[in-house]
């Protein structure tokens, strides 16, 4: 144990750098590094090489190849370069490779060596050619900045939501920039670039001189400068081997270091930890590393190779050709358990279990020191945390057998964490597996989050160990399982050597109704890859209406939509597929389309009604629907069926009897025609029409009756009255003259009723006793109550007597 | 303020406060004051959902009514349009946002949809160029709205018309996802019976909605057993007959209105000595109906008959009550007395009400035209003289009485007749386009596509089968103490609820025969349910079935199936879900042809 803190590098009093490594690279490069365009993603991915050819004079005679390796130096893609010449490379945070041409066009491939797009950076690029550019990443995406051969910047802060942005003129420039960066400061992009022994900044609109504070004086130029992961803090390497760090916002400095070293390096980058308790800047030369921070010495390591710097959030990745390690500031935990002859908790804490292990009291005695400074809780704390940050599995496993062995002497300590810490080394332990290759250290992989590092392996097509973490983190199938899942079958899609319906059902086989799988993200992506047959077979599985037939009227498969919507039956659904296939189709095959799903049909029918009335009527004609069609007429204009008929026939006596007799006569229906004809006192004309119309007797009666009683033309009504037999019997006359209040000619009538009526003719013209008579006489029950509830008063009384005697009589009998 | 929806087997409430949240939710997305524009129709029933007051503490400071050309001024941060998915509305609302004042402060635009969103509308507003303005567009998913304890109402006017007669299902889609809604709160319905076309729809789109959802286990215990969808089409003839409940004819003769009925206020004028009659209030008396208000709970679905004697009965207890002041004699007597008051004064108040609201129903009807139409109504329903012209119908048309009372009748007499012999068909056709005008033509046509007033077909009169193997007419109704549900029409009982009733005990494979006879398929489908959660019965536990009318449904049937849950031995209880409150006016109304 004596030696593990052997590779402990201490930078002034307080912190440690260690370097440890991570693999030895597998790859066999041909070339050497620096022969090289490289470019290495963050969060331990994977790694572009481009062997530059256009930086020789003389053109290439031969195609450069590019190269992908995982970090791990195992071949991911190569691929013969085809285009032009390229200045720059750069991974976006999606891990897709940006190559960045002289000519300004940015082409994008996957981590598998897929071209996926191409943009390019505007005309003003195109005519200055590149003369240097940067991928840099930002909290929105990853952007590119780009130095044109005129010396001025353009530069996108979203490649996914391309806006270029050409910054101000430098003033007086006239040759390149010795080193700049860019700088990410209140979510706006900014470029810092240095000139002889001046500093600009450029935002969007201005350009402005600053001054790094407490600048060492005799600084003549810059000649590199680093910006820190987070875009905090910034360092600046000047040609006296000076070294200046501080802020981003360049208004405090931190600290300073000489190294008196002037060759300018060759990469400069911030070695620095979330929390960290030193800031440190790494300066890598040729065969030379450096870590200098706020203290008087520095760290210095030899490079026996050409090597390679990639910044990281908690450290720095060095790659070279044989070798990858890592080199970061110890963590606090670690330190405090590690630390020669540390007293910390953890550290008595691990040093009591491997004395139990054997079998040694001493084990006790620890314990009890830890217990008697009631530090237990503490120092489990400490070894899963510092578990967490050692890369060796038989570490992680000696300081986690430790926790549990402390853990054991203490009441009630949640278990989650020291269970979540085993899952996630479990986790890392798998993915940094050679095999694999993505070296993420437990502070990144806690930055980058489970789902991001699952979509990373989806990316490198490792679908079997992404399904594996799922499960083992039993992850909700949502979120876990299904979105795997559904991505190896977008990605099943693209292999075009296997058969549609071998895809289809491989793919329906392993998801089967896997739930949260969507079928139509999986069809979109075949028809992206120009299978559209297999898209509408993957279509087929695809439960959800609303997701199906959207992306079956983009691969303009209409009619098949429709039917889908129809049988979802979501009407919105049906109308929008109407009126797209209203637009792609002529009018004749869209109307043998609707002839063919009735639903459909009267849907646009009724879409029709309220907003094409003509082409309702076509419609109608298509189908030869008379009926129909009669009826949009109708309600158009009025004219057919045989109803109308009549109705014109009526529509031409009224024009008639307006030119004739004047008034209004059109529009009104025959039972108001011929009551008007009455009230104007037509009698003729209305018998005749009614005759005509062959209006039935009984309501010919009423309507006179009515008519005349309008009139109060008594006379006219009696002799009505008289004219025949009433079809209608007598009451109807009885209560329209009481309608009008006239007693007198009601009682006329009122003799005339029949008797199954009398009763309530007589109470009507309200002759009680008379109407009791008749009731007594037909000896009808219901007639004599009726009658009893009409007398009222004392006038009434002696009748009231009568019917209660013959009610008695008819008792008794 | 809800509390009636509590109240039931099925606590509904549960469902309001769902809509009420997702009304908040929407509210507060979009942030500072709010005017809302209101498509007028939906009014009525976001009054059950959220009063004001609610909309208030959102900060909605104006409301209008949507209408064309220009907003009304209004100083506020966001306009929020409420609408339904419809084509007219869509071009009305680009007009107020196109004429909206660019000089004016800048306002945010917001739509919400009722109840669905609609590609084919946004694809409108797309076209009129302002789709772009809306920076919220959502749906508000009210496809079920509570009226009371049991009953839930999609208040979709058109419906009917629109499945039976436009074969247009959208109220269908939006009844399936409504159910939907209901068993993601009240759990996945293990059973579902189904009789007629659109049931047969509705429950297809619910097994594949179901498919669509497999991501989310439902994991709420079933409230409910099972789940009866009737088509309106299986019983065209309850609507048309009168109905005879308290609140039925409250709603024949003044309508119902989302609850609340507007009455003709002279009877409610306040008595005060003095007076004179001088101010007769003119403005409608409106009054909110249901079960909050104990006295209407009682009475509302008793026959009218009834009502009388419980309204008496009341009468002396409450007078009873207030007289127990004078026996009032120590502090603590009259502190209870005192601490009763309120509710003895509303008691009081209401028992006013139902007293005037009765006397206004009894004028109607105790007349002899009332007495007529239903003499002839019951004649046809116990099939007495179906099958030729009806002199009374022919009286009515003869004076021209209003066209929807004919339509009504004659309507019935073709549904008791399993339609009309084509001559007097003609007859009553000819006679009626003489009368009204031929205008009316379009209307016979519709309701002759409904199956509403038809041809017999194959000279076969079904009905009196029907009548006879579901005891559809009981001589022996008793009004007061009803033993059967006959007594909502004073001896006929509902069809629809003679089948549910059915259905409960002995099952529907009792009656195979009848249910071939009625129109569309029958079925029955399951809806598995993981073991943890299958009900075990409690011995003697009801169980809930969730009846849907799709088309309508009437208080009389509500009435009779609230009767059928009350039976002590009955053994379902239902709650009843519909796609309008409606009675055999309004649906006629519904039906007619308007003119252009």
């Amino acid at each position: 144990m004596d030696c593990y803190t052997a590779n402990w590098n201490p930078l002034g009093d307080s912190a440690f750098y260690r370097k440890y490594e991570l693999y030895s690279m597998d790859w066999d490069l041909k070339e050497e590094l620096r022969d090289c365009l490289v470019a290495a993603a963050p969060y331990g991915g994977p790694i572009a090489l481009l062997r530059n050819p256009w930086r020789k004079e003389k053109a290439a005679s031969v195609r450069p190849v590019l190269d992908i390796y995982s970090a791990s130096g195992m071949p991911l893609a190569s691929l013969l370069w085809k285009s032009g010449p390229v200045v720059s490379l750069g991974w976006s945070a999606e891990e897709e490779l940006l190559c960045v041409q002289e000519d300004g066009v940015v082409l994008v491939y996957g981590l598998h060596g897929d071209f996926r797009r191409h943009f390019s950076m505007g005309n003003e690029v195109l005519q200055n050619r590149v003369l240097d550019a940067r991928i840099f990443h930002t909290e929105f995406g990853s952007g590119v900045a780009i130095l044109t051969g005129a010396h001025r910047f353009t530069l996108s802060a979203n490649v996914g939501d391309l806006k270029l942005r050409r910054m101000p003129e430098v003033p007086g420039l006239q040759s390149a920039p010795s080193c700049w960066t860019t700088l990410c400061q209140d979510r706006v992009a900014h470029i810092l670039l240095a000139v002889g022994p001046d500093l600009y900044l450029l935002d969007h609109a201005t350009c402005s001189t600053v001054t790094p504070p407490g600048l060492a004086p005799g600084v003549s130029s810059f000649l590199q400068m680093a910006v820190s992961f987070t875009y905090r803090h910034l360092a600046l390497f000047t040609d006296t081997g000076y070294i200046w760090m501080g802020t981003a916002s360049l208004k405090e400095k931190l600290c300073e270091f000489n190294c008196n070293i002037r060759a300018p390096p060759k990469q400069m980058v911030w070695c620095s930890r979330p929390r960290s308790k030193e800031r440190a800047v790494v300066v890598a030369w040729e065969k030379r590393l450096m870590v200098v921070g706020d203290a008087p010495e520095s760290i210095q390591f030899v490079l026996d190779e050409d090597s390679y710097l990639v910044p990281e959030l908690d450290g720095v990745r060095i790659f070279s050709r044989s070798i990858h390690e890592f080199l970061h500031e110890v963590p606090v935990a670690s330190e405090e358990i590690f630390k020669i002859a540390s007293m910390a908790p953890g550290a008595l804490l691990l040093e009591a279990q491997k004395e139990y292990e054997k079998e040694s009291q001493k084990a006790d005695e620890y314990l009890r020191e830890i217990q008697e400074l009631g530090q237990l809780t503490q120092a489990v704390q400490q070894c899963i945390e510092a578990a967490g940050h050692e890369h060796r599995p038989d570490m992680q496993k000696s300081l986690l057998r430790a926790a549990s062995f402390g853990k054991c002497f203490l009441d009630r300590f949640p278990p989650d964490g020291f269970v979540r810490m085993c899952q996630d080394l479990r986790v890392l332990n798998a993915i940094r597996d050679y095999h694999i290759g993505i070296p993420l250290t437990y502070s990144q992989y806690k930055q980058l989050t489970i789902q991001v590092l699952l979509d990373r392996l989806v990316l490198r097509r490792l679908y079997p160990l992404a399904i594996q973490i799922c499960e083992y983190l039993r992850l909700p199938e949502v979120q876990g399982v299904s979105r795997i899942l559904a991505h190896w079958a977008c990605y099943k899609v693209q292999q075009k050597d296997v058969s549609d319906e071998d895809v289809a059902r491989a793919i329906n086989q392993k998801l089967g109704d896997t739930p949260g799988v969507s079928y139509s993200d999986i069809a979109a992506r075949a028809y992206g890859c120009g299978r559209t047959e297999l898209a509408i077979k993957l279509l087929e599985y695809e439960p959800r209406s609303g997701e199906q037939v959207p992306l079956l009227l983009k691969m303009k498969r209409s009619k098949l939509a429709l039917s889908k919507a129809i049988e979802s039956g979501d009407t919105d659904l049906v109308f929008t597929v109407l009126l797209h296939l209203k637009n792609e189709l002529n009018r004749g095959d869209f109307f043998m389309t609707l002839r063919n799903q009735p639903m459909a049909l009267s849907l646009y029918r009724q879409f029709c009604k309220h907003q094409e009335l003509e082409t309702l009527k076509d419609l109608y004609n298509q189908d030869d629907n008379h009926q129909e069609l009669g009826s949009f007429h109708i309600r158009a204009s009025y004219a057919a069926e045989e109803a109308t008929e009549d109705q014109m026939r009526l529509l031409r006596l009224q024009r008639r009897l307006e030119d004739e007799l004047g008034g209004q006569f059109l529009d009104l229906s025959l039972h108001d025609t011929v009551t008007t004809l009455i009230l104007g006192g037509h009698n003729k004309r209305a018998e005749q029409l009614a005759r005509d119309f062959r209006i039935p007797d009984k309501r010919l009666w009423w309507l006179k009756l009515t008519a005349l009683a309008d009139l109060e033309d008594w006379e006219e009504l009696e002799k009505f009255s008289k004219s025949k037999k009433s079809p209608i019997g007598y009451l109807p006359f009885v209560e329209i003259c009481m309608k009008q209040h006239n007693k007198y000619e009601a009682k006329k009538y009122a003799s005339r009723v029949g008797p199954e009526q009398k009763v309530k003719a007589l109470l009507l013209v309200g002759d009680v006793a008379q109407a009791a008579d008749v009731a007594i006489e037909r000896r009808n029950e219901a007639e004599l109550s009726l009658v009893l509830s009409h007398c009222t008063g004392a006038t009434d009384g002696a009748t009231a007597d009568k019917i209660q005697r013959a009610r008695a009589q008819a008792q008794k009998k | 303020m809800a509390a009636h929806l509590s109240y039931g087997r099925v606590n509904l409430n549960v469902l309001r406060e769902a809509v009420r949240r997702e009304l908040r939710e929407f509210l507060d997305k979009c942030a500072g004051s709010k005017a809302i524009v209101w498509d007028e129709y939906l009014t009525g029933p976001f009054g059950l959902i959220a009063q004001y007051s609610l909309l208030k503490e959102h900060e909605v400071e104006k409301m209008f009514t949507l209408k064309g050309s220009r907003l009304p001024a209004a100083d506020v941060k966001n306009i929020i349009f409420f609408v339904r998915p419809r084509l007219e509305l869509m071009d009305i609302i680009a007009e107020n946002v196109l004429s909206e004042d660019r000089r004016g402060p800048a306002r945010d635009f917001h739509i919400l949809f009722v109840p669905r969103r609609s590609l084919l509308c946004e694809q409108r507003l797309k076209d009129l160029g302002v789709l772009g303005s809306f920076i919220h567009r959502e749906e508000y998913s009210l496809d079920l709205i509570p009226f009371d304890g049991d009953l839930l109402s999609m208040e979709s006017e058109g419906a009917f018309k629109e499945c039976y007669l436009e074969s247009d299902q959208t109220s269908l889609y939006h009844a399936a996802k409504g159910l939907m809604t209901l068993q993601a709160l009240y759990g996945t319905i293990p059973q579902i019976f189904g009789k007629g076309e659109c049931a047969r729809q509705v429950a297809n789109m619910m097994i594949r909605m179901k498919r669509e959802f497999t991501g989310s286990q439902n994991s709420v215990f079933p409230v409910f057993d099972n789940l009866l969808l009737l088509d309106r089409n299986v019983d065209l003839l309850t609507p048309l007959a009168t109905q005879l409940t308290y609140e039925g004819l409250i709603d024949e003769i003044y309508g119902i209105q989302n609850s609340y009925v507007k009455l003709p206020p002279e009877k409610f004028a306040p008595k005060k000595q003095g007076d004179g009659g001088k101010d007769l209030p003119t403005e409608a008396k409106k009054l909110q109906l249901n079960s909050a208000e104990e006295l209407y709970a009682e009475i509302r679905d008793k026959n009218f008959n009834a009502v009388g004697s419980v309204l008496s009965k009341k009468a002396k207890v409450i007078s009873a009550a207030f007289e127990e002041r004078h026996n009032a004699k120590t502090v603590g007597e009259i502190k209870q007395f005192v601490s009763q008051l309120p509710h003895m004064q509303a008691a009081r108040g209401s028992l006013a009400n139902h007293t005037s609201i009765a006397e206004l129903i009894k004028d109607v009807t105790t007349s002899e035209d009332f007495f007529d139409k239903l003499t002839v109504e019951q004649e046809f329903m116990s099939g007495i003289d179906t099958d030729k012209v009806n002199g009374y119908i022919e009286d009515c048309i003869a004076q021209k009485h209003s066209l929807i009372k004919v339509l009504r009748l004659v309507c019935l007499q073709s549904v008791c007749n399993s339609g009309l012999k084509q001559k007097v068909l003609d007859y009553y056709k000819r006679e009626i386009l003489q009368t009204y005008g031929y205008e009316h033509i379009l209307t016979l046509h519709n309701l002759e596509k409904a199956g509403l007033l038809k041809p017999q077909m194959g000279g076969r009169n079904n009905y009196p089968t029907i009548r006879k193997t579901l005891r559809l007419w009981m001589d022996d109704v008793n009004e007061q103490n009803p033993t059967d549900i006959s007594y909502v029409y004073s001896g006929y009982a509902p069809l629809s609820v003679r089948l549910a009733q059915l259905l409960s005990r002995p099952g529907w494979r009792s009656i195979e025969e009848v249910l071939r006879i009625l129109p569309g398929p029958h079925f029955e489908e399951r809806q598995p349910l993981p073991t943890g959660l299958q009900k075990k019965r409690q011995p003697g536990e009801n169980r809930i079935t969730l009846i849907f009318f799709l088309g309508g449904v009437t208080f009389a049937e509500v009435a009779a199936l609230r009767f059928l849950s009350q039976l002590e031995d009955g053994g379902t209880e239902y709650v009843i879900a519909t796609t309008k409150l409606m009675n055999g006016a309004t649906w006629i109304e519904s039906l007619m042809e308007k003119p252009v």
